[in-house]
């Protein structure tokens, strides 16, 4: 027997989906058009002279070696933000599942750092770690290290992944620690009656079990890698030194918003629209199957 | 009883109302903070004292790039504010944008109101002015890079207070010698493309681009990576190796470096000196600019960094009335003197300059007329006029670039100039292929 609550009524189910329909449509589809038509067009920054130029901003944005340069940091950003992020948080997650006492307090302020926004994530650190007045900083002199982010790429780089990364962990955490919490306690149990030590019992039982949990967690941390980040790196290194962290949404923002280039950035917004696209259809057609839920 | 004095309050605040509405309002939209953004409501309320017919309405709207992205946003959108300042590598885009603004010496002219270019100081004045002559934006807040230095580290490094470097070379020796005395950071630079490669193109009279650094027109190419400009890059990123130089961002960073005292040695704005008097704790100097002995001519004179009121177009006629009287106002003699005086800023016009240099305060105040002097070193040629390059927010970023990549060590700097000059292109080429 099948259960299903039908509507009788021919109107009022579009009803109530067309607030939902409406909000999508007009902050979704309609800049996503939009950026689509200005991507095909050159103009001036006042909007006085517009001329259409089919593909060239495309061919001019895969000419420009630091468009390319920008693909290659982002994908070493997110692939640092969302493995260090979700291992971390499985860290912590497996240690307050085991926490007696004190555990509420624990799970609270580990959950805190989720609260802040990225934008104000990247203020503190950078104020940890500024090259002349940072704490942070004067600590790593006294043991030699000459910490200046502002010139020295690598530095940049382990600065925002570090911040978005922070952040990123008290999400994952909760994730992780629900997860941790579903795994049926008898099947531990059992595991360690035939003599099964804690890191076996880890790799063989809880993090298989756990396997829906992160890959959804990947899944997520690596679109925030792309796009949530930017209050961070705005922040922080504004895309430098000399563009060691200008990852692709970051000069989105940049090139249109700063350089007036509506037309590039619009080109590289769909560009990243499609990567988006293809991405998310990746992950859950071919990494999903394969995934034990 | 109670209904009538509702009535009656309600009639005085409508009376009110039709009062303020006959008054004619005008947006300001700016970029000042802190205690130039004092200066800028001081000036908004003294002129709506002064007369009743206007109102100027400031509106703080975030750095140069971001309130000159909300103006162009609102221009679109059909509601741009009337007097936007705009910074001055945003002065090509704003000259290319034709139909957008209203330019101030027709609005003088169509106001009758009494308007003379002469009167203002010509290094300021020729930045926004075009090639017939006409200046198109009301000079606002202009500077020039100078040198600061910290007398009293000079003076724990047994060297002459007293003396600034004047040359590179003279440069070199002090900055060994403050290493030696254990100084952490010996110096440091603000907004490094205004000062070491357009002003330092300017001050050696060596062109920053061609057809007058982009003011004959927008078919102009960059010239940065001649030999003195990647010489000079060159010395710069030894100097970084040596630890004579620390490297502290693209924007006034390092100034702060330099009151706090962990800097001996500062180049940055005119405009920081308020600053920098008001922190330091230690004795300084204000000096013209190092320059390379080795290169003939030096030192020619410096251009200006700064910012420019522009009017848009499409309002009223009383609207530009109003604009017009406020623009009087701002450049009075007093008003002019007092903002130099207050802010470290140049006097836009030369009265303003006559009558603070009668009144003894450069005597009283030692280093406030360097850039005065600076700038008027020499009288200007075609490669220290000025310069206008389009979409030179971008054009500049990309030198800082380059120039990062060379002081991290990551590149040689011919190559680095040279991929400075081959991107700035690109970007020149797109601006006038964007603006016919």
């Amino acid at each position: 027997m099948e259960k299903r609550v039908v509507f009788r009524s021919a109107w009022l189910p579009y009803a109530l989906v067309a607030p939902q329909i409406a909000v999508t449509i007009i902050f979704f589809f309609w800049p996503a058009v939009q950026a689509g038509w200005y991507s095909f067009q050159l103009q001036d920054a006042f909007g006085l002279q517009t001329e259409f130029v089919g593909l060239r901003n495309f061919a001019a944005l895969f000419g420009d070696e630091h468009y390319l340069r920008s693909f290659r940091i982002t994908a070493v950003f997110s692939a640092a933000v969302a493995v260090s992020g979700i291992a971390i948080a499985l860290l912590l997650a497996t240690m307050a599942d085991r926490v007696l006492r004190g555990a509420l307090a624990y799970k609270t302020l580990l959950i805190w750092p989720y609260a802040v926004a990225p934008a104000v994530a990247g203020v503190l650190w950078a104020f940890l770690f500024a090259p002349s007045v940072g704490i942070a900083t004067y600590a790593l002199r006294q043991y030699g290290v000459d910490w200046n982010w502002v010139l020295n790429d690598d530095q940049a780089m382990l600065l925002i992944v570090l911040a978005s990364t922070w952040k990123q962990i008290s999400y994952n955490f909760l994730f992780f620690l629900a997860g941790l919490q579903s795994i049926p306690k008898s099947l531990i149990e059992a595991a360690a009656i035939d003599g099964a030590g804690p890191s076996r019992r880890f790799w063989t039982i809880v993090f298989p079990l756990l396997s829906p949990t992160t890959f959804f967690l990947l899944v997520v941390n690596i679109v925030y890698a792309f796009f949530e980040t930017f209050g961070v790196v705005d922040a922080t290194t504004q895309g430098g030194p000399a563009g060691a962290t200008q990852i692709l949404v970051y000069k989105v923002y940049h090139d249109g918003v700063k350089s007036a280039d509506l037309g590039g950035s619009s080109a590289q917004s769909v560009i990243l629209m499609a990567i988006v696209i293809a991405l998310t259809v990746v992950q859950f057609r071919y990494i999903e199957r394969k995934v034990q839920y | 009883m109670n209904f009538k004095k509702l009535a009656a309050a309600a009639a005085a605040a409508l009376l009110c109302a039709s009062q303020a509405h006959a008054q004619i309002e005008i947006q300001w939209w700016h970029s000042m903070t802190g205690a130039l953004g004092d200066r800028v409501n001081g000036f908004a309320n003294e002129f709506n004292a002064m007369q009743k017919d206007y109102k100027i309405v400031p509106v703080y709207k975030g750095a140069y790039p971001e309130s000159m992205t909300a103006a162009i946003a609102a221009f679109r959108a059909g509601s741009p504010p009337h007097i936007l300042q705009v910074f001055e590598v945003g002065t090509a885009t704003m000259m290319a944008a034709g139909k957008a603004i209203k330019p101030v010496y027709q609005m003088m002219a169509e106001a009758k109101e009494p308007f003379n270019p002469k009167n203002y100081h010509p290094a300021v004045a020729g930045y926004y002015t075009d090639r017939k002559g006409n200046m198109l934006s009301m000079p606002f807040n202009s500077s020039t890079p100078v040198f600061y230095v910290n007398k009293d580290a000079f003076k724990k490094a047994g060297l002459d207070p007293n003396v600034a470097p004047k040359t590179w070379k003279e440069f070199a020796v002090t900055a060994a010698k403050l290493k030696a005395s254990g100084q952490q950071c010996v110096y440091s630079t603000g907004w490094p493309a205004w000062v070491h490669v357009e002003n330092f193109s300017a001050w050696h009279n060596l062109p920053i681009g061609t057809q007058e650094n982009g003011i004959g027109g927008f078919n102009t190419e960059f010239k940065v990576n001649s030999p003195q400009h990647v010489a000079h890059v060159e010395m710069l990123a030894d100097f970084v190796k040596k630890g004579w130089m620390t490297y502290s961002g693209r924007r006034n960073e390092a100034e702060a470096r330099f009151f706090s005292g962990e800097c001996a040695m500062v180049t940055s704005s005119s405009a920081a000196q308020a600053n920098i008097r008001r922190n330091a704790k230690f004795d300084f100097s204000v000096n013209f600019l190092p320059y390379n002995d080795e290169i003939k001519g030096a030192p020619q004179n410096s251009i200006i960094g700064g910012a420019s009121l522009w009017v848009f177009s499409g309002k009223k006629p009383e609207e530009y009335k109003g604009i017009t009287k406020f623009f009087s106002y701002l450049s009075q003699t007093e008003v002019q003197a007092k903002w130099h005086q207050e802010t470290g800023y140049v006097p836009i016009t030369n009265a303003a300059y006559d009558v603070t240099k009668k009144s003894g305060f450069y005597e009283k105040n030692p280093g406030t007329d360097i850039a005065n002097r600076q700038l008027g070193n020499k009288p200007p040629t075609p490669n220290s006029k000025g310069l206008r390059f389009g979409n030179y927010v971008q054009g500049r970023e990309v030198i800082e670039e380059e120039m990062e990549a060379v002081f991290a060590g990551k590149k040689p700097a011919k190559q680095a100039m040279d991929d400075a000059v081959r991107r700035g292109n690109d970007i020149l080429r797109k601006f006038e292929a964007a603006n016919k």
